[in-house]
């Protein structure tokens, strides 16, 4: 009986939660418009949220694709096919380990960021301080933080990937001694624009907005304690992790 | 006694919060141009008041009326405009950590206003100048005294020159000499920007000197009103309780518990 009530308490809790993220997504998209009205503030958003986590994407993304460069070659080389290597890095990261592994070190550092920012702001009376200032917290620290953390994904996702594809280079030309050549010209003929590179940076795009949405929605319904700030942090991570995992399967059932 | 202008005017309030009753009626008159105080033991919701009366939180039941508006049938942008004629001081000051106490300061003009940046500046010093620390124009919110964060907020709360300013507990956690100057500040403002000034607070020494009324709040009822001196002199046991700062009274010392012998003897009976 116990396991029953608490499987409808937590079921019920979740539908709750999930409907009151879907209306809080809802009332940020009626905002957007205006907050493009003033781009500073949601460029500034752009800069802090992308130069916060450019390091941390650019050094990972530098490793993924050493990894890949290494893992690809020494199994390719055993059925002779070293010479597709440059073409299947690319298709790897382009199509799915780009934007995933971006989205997920952001969750990590850019959401977290945001989330306990909102959410100290709000336990500091910060943002009743800007109610009673006639001026709505959701159009000036909300709207621009997500639409900061929206925009930034794709960009990240691309330095990302253009890190990772020279890490395999490196690995597989320079170490390994694969040939130059041999790595960059099947390239043009395996990978679509179309169909590989935009569908990657539609993920992309799905994934900047989960993630900035789970973000700003977790430290805008923070409990304004030490304890609920710290909830929320880590809700952020594990929500949106979950978030883009379960929508790259979406998106690549619907791209395939 | 001259019939004075009634600015806010409360009728009836109910408020609960979950199972707690938190007013249970309240009518209570603020008058413009004069500083009300309104006073009360902790956890008796004079915070509360405020929010209900700024129109942060919506009452069960009555009427707020503010200038002749009630507070919550206002929408956002009516509620806002409202808003633009109040001034709010919070407990902690409220300051935006990541600007500068200028950029505090100038907050609500840019937001509100097209002024120029020269004006602006103008209107800033000056308010700092009034509230004494025009010299912090530079520094971050972290660098300030808890008594200059409130100051500062201060300033921000009357850039705007609001009719009103409401002041959540501003004496709290404040050593003497800022305490003495919150108080000089509440009543300067009052007189040279003929504001209304609405004060939450418990400290009775303080308050008394600068307030022209007082209304005393518990139990989610008004139990006491008038000037601070009438107060003082009132017989009522709650009044007298609480503007002496007697121990026990009608507000008992023990907050409500199980019988002594409920709670030590039966024990082993529970477990």
């Amino acid at each position: 009986m116990r396991l029953v009530r608490e499987l409808r308490d937590n079921s019920v809790e979740f539908l709750t939660s999930f409907g009151s993220a879907v209306i809080f997504f809802l009332r940020l998209l009626a905002y957007t418009p205006r907050a493009l009205l003033r781009p500073r503030l949601v460029l500034r958003q752009v800069y802090v949220v992308g130069a916060e986590s450019l390091v941390l994407i650019m050094m990972a993304g530098l490793f993924v694709g050493m990894v890949l460069g290494l893992q690809f070659y020494t199994t390719m080389a055993k059925f002779g096919a070293e010479q597709s290597l440059g073409a299947v890095v690319v298709l790897a990261l382009v199509r799915e380990l780009g934007p995933v592994v971006t989205a997920l070190l952001f969750a990590g550092r850019a959401g977290t960021a945001l989330a306990s920012e909102i959410g100290l702001m709000k336990a500091t009376e910060q943002l009743s301080g800007m109610e009673m200032m006639a001026v709505d917290p959701v159009r000036y620290v909300i709207v621009p933080r997500f639409l900061g953390a929206f925009i930034a994904m794709p960009l990240l996702t691309a330095i990302f990937n253009a890190i990772a594809i020279l890490g395999s280079w490196w690995v597989a030309v320079q170490l390994m001694g694969l040939d130059n050549g041999q790595f960059w010209s099947p390239m043009p003929d395996n990978v679509d624009v179309f169909d590989d590179v935009l569908g990657g940076v539609l993920k992309s795009v799905f994934f900047g907005a989960a993630a900035g949405l789970l973000a700003v929605f977790e430290g805008f319904r923070a409990y304004p304690t030490a304890e609920g700030v710290s909830r929320a942090t880590t809700r952020t991570v594990v929500m949106t992790a979950m978030a883009v995992l379960v929508l790259d399967y979406m998106l690549t059932a619907i791209l395939i | 006694m001259r019939q004075e202008e009634t600015l806010i005017e409360i009728r009836g309030l109910k408020y609960r919060r979950g199972d707690k009753v938190i007013f249970d009626g309240v009518d209570l008159d603020i008058p413009a141009g004069k500083v009300t105080a309104l006073m009360g033991p902790s956890g008796t919701g004079k915070t509360t008041l405020l929010r209900l009366i700024t129109g942060q939180l919506a009452p069960d039941e009555g009427t707020i009326r503010v200038a002749g508006q009630e507070v919550a049938r206002l929408d956002r942008s009516e509620l806002y405009a409202l808003r633009r004629r109040m001034g709010f001081l919070f407990q902690n000051g409220a300051l935006l950590t990541d600007f500068t106490v200028f950029e505090n300061v100038a907050f609500p003009l840019r937001e509100h206003t097209d002024l120029p940046e020269a004006l602006i500046r103008d209107i800033v010093l000056m308010k700092l100048q009034a509230v004494g620390l025009r010299g912090t124009v530079d520094m971050m919110p972290s660098e300030l005294s808890g008594g200059m964060a409130r100051r500062v907020a201060l300033a921000r709360a009357i850039v705007m020159d609001p009719e009103m300013i409401f002041y959540d507990e501003p004496f709290v956690g404040l050593d003497p000499i800022s305490m003495g100057q919150i108080v000089r500040l509440i009543k300067q403002l009052n007189e040279t920007l003929g504001l209304t000034s609405i004060v939450v607070s418990h400290d009775v020494q303080e308050i008394s000197t600068v307030a022209d009324q007082l209304y005393l709040l518990s139990n989610g009822k008004i139990v006491g009103s008038g000037a601070p001196k009438a107060l003082r002199e009132d017989n009522s046991p709650w009044v007298r309780q609480f503007m002496q700062g007697l121990a026990d009274g009608p507000v008992p010392f023990h907050y409500p518990a199980p019988s002594l012998e409920e709670a030590f003897l039966d024990r082993e009976d529970k477990e």
